[in-house]
């Protein structure tokens, strides 16, 4: 069932990238809702799919999170597919008893799901009606988290992009502004908006917004900046609104905060030594950080299984800031538009590969016997008891990774399965 | 459609993974798309398994509907077959590929694979996991027993059991055996095979040689169970041995069937919860208001244990799976509560909030609604979560597991006498009922999060104002019965009319429905 080809590079600085097409074992986009109805606070989840779609946002939150969600499942029952009940009118029903039940929400989300997709279950026609219903107290917006469409990150993407078309327009001739796209911390978000501050950039926005109403102005004088790999779709959404992309590598360590923050200082004509001035101490501090890691890192193998499209930049950041040595970059899709400052600035020759096989890429890593294994928690423990060292690729999204103040952190997060191994004595 | 905030139990296919991943020499193929795969980490992170569960996934995507998924997962049942080498095959759809309709059974079939390779059909909008887990077990079973094994009589030989029902990923599963297959020892009766757990396509050939069948588990094994008495005409043994009690009842039941005597082990038992109830100590649990949820078998075994062996009041008893509701209604009219049959989470939020108990005995979901309601809980019961696979030896069943249900009940509890300086210096400000049990390091808690039932409480009156001193008062009662105390005087206000609740009212009230 495996089809694996090996592309020619492009170019002659893209390193070679195996395909494959076989069993994946990564989480669907519906993932991306335990992180995305904490960050944006009066926003509701409403997935509309299948008892497992429950399950999974259960057990992938159960893991992790202890608190009162703000997302729930539609679950669709045999009545609604055998015809007996209106599909619609069920959904109608649905929505009004959970908006009875949380009037606080003002941005109500319906996300398709492998179900509702193969049943061609219309939820943007659903979306308009219940929001002609619903309005304006609560806006009712919908995209797919689909496992069949999207992977674990993606579904961010569709969340941002589906944003997008509700951003108001920015009026003509308003003065050029910088918007931070993807969700981050709060507690980052805010280290980068005192930077861009203290850079003289005044008008910055980020989307996600914290609350639905703070949606930030788009038009043609907005210049973005991604602070995720996994946003192209959301990229391209604001791209139509006029918005311009400023390509940059991602804010990991050092050099990829650098980059980005200077991506924006650059777009804004600020002085290079004002910047300069401005980025470092955060690069000392960021510096300083990194190199208390660098002696368990350095000369370690990784192997990165597919999981967030984090794995590029992570891989450069950690090759390139803590001279560990990437023997396979998986990732469930390279972009390689978005990532190509990153794949320049990988080392030569590292492996990528795009897409999966599990079983012959689990066979590759025991062949290989990386130092640390980057990997979903279903492979986790199984790839430990082999004697793998491995980092659950989740926390990644989990944390905060992202900036200078983080970089320290970021490298800890890779540090520590290589120091607890060396602590155990059983 | 059904909202849904949490779910006790996962789709069907679940259940069949439990029984797959619990056994050894199969491997299940799952037609399914890729987030489906999150299932793996229910194994390999809840319950901290080593390996991958033996499950292969198609993980189809949206281009490939319409043109090659039947291909997909024919290649995908060949691929695993050539990989794995299992001794035999599941193959099956999840909710998603139950809507495309390729097939498996007939795809696999025409594979010709030299070893069985057994269908699944597990309708996802209808069934869920616990009826997965049973129906997969049934047709392993069906498949794969030797209906000519023929066995000898009882005379002259020990006698053998099978012990039927438990999975991975099961509630103190790996424990519960453990401790049951020491007390058969005991009786004199051997194991012959358990299953699913740790058995192989083999041992299941082999079921027929016992004499009798023990079903631990009933949500997994009775369907089973219920076709090997009709096909060997093996007896079943229905007591599931939860408690002192059980587990003596299920002792005299098996050894019925085995012909052997109980009394001699029964007599010699080491559990130390008879003592440790009637010691003196143990007065402050008398009448604790406790409600019970979980899967039927656990909850009714909970609820005969926390009533006759603990001294609780029962106040609330409940199931999530429909599949055993008769079992728990009948318990249900033993200790005089309405049953509660549901899957909907916040319907069980409403009816504990609506008890008022002292203790909640439930599963991990119970767990949020008591940390909510700030009442102490114990789980008793999946939908399971990492603590409750303890590093330590823990059953649940035989007679350590009645110690262990012990401990773990009276953990959670205010105990004794800090109880009653609880209710004598009730101002105290750093030792109140809202700090919580001083040994859980409870100090400084906040308040319990109000559950908005009062307004569909008849008993309710909104109209009858309480003097603030009677409010003072009120607050003085310890919390978990404050909500019952305060529609009771409404109530008795309101029969007699009165304008308003002051303190003699209050304690009026409390002396009219003094029990």
């Amino acid at each position: 069932m495996s089809v694996a080809v090996v592309d020619r590079p492009v170019a002659a600085s893209l390193p070679p990238v195996l395909r494959e097409r076989g069993q994946r074992e990564v989480f669907c986009g519906l993932t991306g809702i335990i992180w995305l109805h904490r960050k944006i606070q009066d926003a509701f989840f409403l997935v509309v799919g299948s008892r497992t779609c429950a399950h999974l946002l259960q057990s992938a939150a159960g893991v992790m999170v202890f608190a009162e969600p703000r997302f729930a499942t539609a679950i669709i029952e045999e009545r609604d597919l055998a015809g007996l009940a209106d599909a619609n009118e069920e959904l109608d029903r649905v929505v009004d008893r959970l908006l009875a039940r949380r009037p606080e929400i003002k941005l109500l989300f319906l996300v398709g799901s492998c179900p509702s997709e193969v049943i061609k279950l219309d939820l943007s026609r659903a979306a308009s009606r219940l929001e002609a219903k619903h309005a304006p107290r609560t806006r009712i917006l919908n995209y797919s988290g689909s496992g069949i469409e999207t992977t674990f990150t993606q579904g961010e993407d569709a969340c941002l992009a589906a944003l997008v078309p509700s951003m108001p327009a920015a009026p003509a001739g308003a003065p050029a502004s910088l918007m931070i796209v993807g969700a981050l911390p709060d507690v980052v978000e805010d280290q980068f908006r005192r930077t861009f501050a203290d850079l003289g950039i005044p008008a910055v926005f980020t989307l996600p917004p914290r609350r639905a109403a703070d949606l930030a102005p788009v038009g043609p004088n907005t210049r973005f900046l991604l602070a995720q790999p996994f946003l192209g779709d959301t990229a391209a959404a604001l791209e139509d609104r006029g918005a311009t992309h400023l390509p940059a590598l991602f804010p990991f360590g050092v050099e990829g905060t650098t980059a980005w923050l200077r991506a924006a200082a650059a777009a804004f004509k600020i002085d290079p030594a004002h910047f300069d001035r401005v980025v470092a101490p955060g690069r000392e501090r960021a510096a300083r950080a990194i190199s208390r890691h660098r002696a368990v890192l350095t000369g370690k193998t990784i192997f990165f299984f597919p999981d967030s499209q984090l794995e590029v930049p992570l891989a450069r950041f950690l090759a390139q800031e803590l001279g560990m040595v990437p023997v396979e970059v998986g990732t469930p899709y390279l972009h390689r538009a978005h990532l190509v400052h990153e794949l320049a600035a990988l080392p030569t020759g590292t492996q990528l590969s795009e897409g999966q096989d599990v079983d012959r890429q689990l066979d590759r890593a025991r062949a290989y016997r990386p130092d640390l294994a980057v990997c979903g928690l279903g492979l986790a423990n199984p790839l430990e008891k082999l004697g793998i060292t491995t980092k659950w690729s989740i926390e990644l999204v989990f944390s905060p990774v992202h900036g200078f103040d983080q970089a320290g952190d970021l490298a800890e997060l890779f540090a520590r399965p290589l120091n607890r191994r060396d602590r155990l004595a059983v | 459609m059904q909202l849904t905030v949490w779910t006790y139990e996962g789709p069907p296919h679940v259940g069949a993974m439990r029984v797959a991943t619990g056994m050894t020499g199969v491997h299940y193929v799952l037609h399914a798309p890729q987030g489906d795969t999150y299932a793996d980490l229910l194994f390999t992170m809840i319950e901290r398994r080593d390996a991958r569960p033996p499950v292969t996934y198609t993980t189809f995507q949206a281009r490939d509907l319409g043109t090659d998924t039947a291909e997909l997962l024919q290649s995908a049942i060949r691929d695993a077959y050539e990989r794995f080498q299992p001794a035999a095959m599941l193959v099956g759809a999840s909710c998603t590929a139950e809507l495309i309709q390729d097939d498996p059974a007939g795809l696999a079939k025409a594979l010709d694979l030299p070893i069985p390779v057994i269908n699944l059909d597990l309708p996802s909008y209808q069934r869920k996991e616990n009826w997965g887990a049973a129906e997969t077990f049934y047709a392993l079973v069906r498949t794969l027993a030797d209906t000519s094994v023929v066995r000898g009589p009882l005379a002259g030989r020990r006698p053998v059991a099978n012990l039927l029902g438990p999975t991975a990923l099961g509630f103190r599963h790996r424990d519960d055996v453990v401790e049951i297959t020491k007390l058969l020892g005991q009786l004199g009766v051997d194991v012959g095979v358990v299953a699913p757990m740790g058995a192989s396509p083999a041992d299941l050939a082999r079921l027929g040689a016992a004499d009798c069948n023990i079903v631990l588990y009933p949500e997994t094994g009775d369907t089973t169970a219920r076709w090997l008495e009709k096909t060997f005409g093996q007896p079943m043994i229905k007591t599931v041995p939860m408690g002192y009690g059980a587990t003596c009842d299920f002792s005299r039941e098996v050894a019925a069937a085995c012909g052997v005597d109980p009394e001699p082990v029964i007599a010699a038992n080491g559990s130390r919860l008879p003592w440790y109830s009637r010691s003196v100590d143990s007065t402050y649990l008398t009448a604790k208001r406790v409600f019970i949820f979980g899967d039927a078998s656990h909850a009714v075994a909970a609820a005969r244990v926390a009533s006759e062996e603990m001294g609780f009041e029962v106040v609330g008893l409940g199931c999530y799976n429909r599949e055993f509701a008769r079992d728990l209604r009948d318990a249900a009219k033993l200790y005089g509560v309405e049953p509660l049959i549901t899957d909907d989470y916040l319907a069980v939020e409403e009816a504990i909030a609506a008890a008022h108990p002292e203790l909640v005995l439930g599963t991990q979901m119970e767990r949020h609604i008591a940390k909510r309601l700030r009442i102490p809980c114990a789980v008793i019961s999946a939908p399971v979560h990492v603590q409750d696979f303890p590093a330590r030896y823990s059953p649940v069943m035989g007679f350590e597991g009645a110690n262990v249900l012990f401990d773990t009940w009276v953990h959670p509890l205010v105990m004794g006498l800090e109880e009653h300086l609880l209710t004598m210096f009730r101002d105290d400000f750093e030792f109140n009922d809202a700090a919580g049990a001083s040994h859980l390091g409870g100090h400084g808690a906040a308040e319990a999060i109000a559950v908005p039932v009062a307004a569909n409480d008849p008993a309710t009156v909104d109209e009858i104002a309480w003097t603030p001193a009677a409010t003072k008062e009120l607050g003085k009662i310890p919390f978990f019965v404050r909500g019952k105390a305060r529609r009771n005087t409404e109530k008795f206000a309101a029969e007699r009319g009165l304008a308003a609740i002051d303190l003699d009212t209050l304690y009026d009230a409390k002396s009219h429905y003094a029990r």
